[in-house]
């Protein structure tokens, strides 16, 4: 999936003028920058809770976003259900520590846990690093597929992402 | 108006009961809340969710003298507490601080200009590297914990501590940079030498009320949750204790 950089924009915190948060400009790597803006992938479907859903077919992935990973903080443990479980949409199904906090991780929609990440046992960080592919969390089978109609697409978790930090 | 917080003052209460109860607060109502526990009646070392027991805690000394060591179920670092440590939590809705972020850096800044105000005059506090210090030396020790519409903010004072019991830590791997190679009697310091004891904890109310209406609970009052919870954190059995490959949670 080619990355299309949707500037998730910090400009109010960093007090830039508009112009640099621009969103019209793709760029050739999301790290290529000062990490200034989180990234928000195409194609993904998002919660308002910061966690990002990928549906292809009968599986759904999950993980959380570029802008979660940002305002967390390094991760250093990521607390994952076993296999076999069951979420549902909106419930928490597990933990990341950051600096001193735990923090939720709630599911984006309901469904069987098929699939957990092993690597984030050893390698927690792959949540800061890579958090739409290495740093991916659970995988689900779905049992509502039109749960993910009341997710934000791309372009509203952007705007509802820049909305929350210019209002703190 | 100033959003409610209802305020738990405690006396001795054991530690372990305090954190079951704060998850309680968390998980189960939609108050916010603040407890206030003035010593736990015997040391107890507390380490964070992801907490290694061979890292953190000398475990023939523990276990030798029979130590309790608890997994708290908020993050962070590895304490021992006891009568001299004062407990400060806070439990609150997002949208009761809607000015703060449900991040743990704003939390932890939001908490800081809190004790600011309880240390105006007192003593040169600063919020250092998710720590409380006066100058480059740590009182305090903050931890959190975030959900989806909460977060709980709870913070162990150094009010005073017996040099021996620090023996039972180990120097972490992971610190933070002010604290340089220090060791433990280095790098902390000891309330008491600043301002008395029941002035801290009126202080702290006083702070606490210029943000909320406070309404002073007991733990009698039907608000307090009961206890039917599967808590996160708990007490390490001594095979734990023994064995480095710990199952963590």
């Amino acid at each position: 999936m080619a990355l299309r950089l949707w500037a998730s924009s910090t400009a109010n915190a960093l007090k830039l003028s508009s112009a640099s948060a621009s969103r019209t400009h793709p760029l050739p790597s999301p790290f290529s920058l000062s990490r200034c803006f989180s990234s928000v992938l195409d194609g993904l479907k998002y919660a308002n809770s910061h966690e990002w859903v990928k549906h292809e077919g009968s599986v759904a992935t999950i993980g959380i976003t570029d802008h979660a990973q940002d305002h967390l903080g390094e991760v250093v443990f990521v607390d994952l259900p076993e296999p076999g479980g069951s979420v549902k949409q909106g419930g928490s199904f597990g933990a990341v520590e950051s600096v001193k906090a735990t923090s939720d991780v709630n599911s984006p929609i309901s469904g069987e846990i098929i699939e957990v990440n092993a690597s984030l046992k050893e390698t927690p960080g792959l949540i800061n690093t890579s958090p739409y592919e290495g740093g991916w969390m659970i995988k689900v089978k779905p049992s509502s597929p039109a749960e993910l109609d009341s997710l934000l697409g791309p372009k509203e978790y952007t705007k509802f992402c820049e909305e929350e930090d210019a209002s703190h | 108006m100033a959003p409610l917080m209802k305020l738990v003052r405690l006396r001795g209460f054991p530690i372990l009961q305090q954190l079951h109860l704060e998850e309680r607060m968390l998980r189960t109502t939609s108050a916010n809340w603040c407890i206030i526990n003035d010593g736990t009646p015997s040391p107890a070392i507390v380490m964070g969710l992801s907490g290694k027991v061979p890292e953190l805690v000398e475990a023939k000394s523990v276990l030798r003298d029979h130590i309790p060591v608890i997994r708290r179920f908020t993050g962070g670092g590895t304490v021992i507490v006891d009568q001299g440590t004062i407990f400060v939590t806070l439990i609150c809705n997002k949208d009761d601080v809607s000015d703060v972020q449900p991040f743990p850096r704003p939390i932890m800044s939001w908490s800081g200009q809190l004790y600011d105000e309880v240390f105006k005059g007192i003593a040169d506090f600063h919020l250092r590297e998710n720590d409380y210090v006066f100058g480059d030396r740590k009182f305090g020790g903050n931890a959190q914990s975030i959900t989806k519409h909460r977060w709980v903010h709870h913070t162990s004072f150094l009010w005073d501590y017996e040099v021996k019991n620090m023996s039972y830590l180990k120097l972490p791997t992971k610190a933070p940079e002010y604290r340089l190679t220090r060791d433990h009697t280095d790098f902390v310091c000891r309330m008491k030498e600043y301002l008395p004891r029941s002035e801290f904890i009126e202080r702290t109310i006083k702070s606490i009320e210029a943000r909320f209406s406070v309404k002073s609970i007991n733990l009698e009052s039907p608000d307090i949750p009961s206890s039917e919870f599967v808590h996160t954190t708990r007490l390490l059995t001594e095979q734990e204790l023994l064995d480095p490959c710990t199952i963590q949670t």
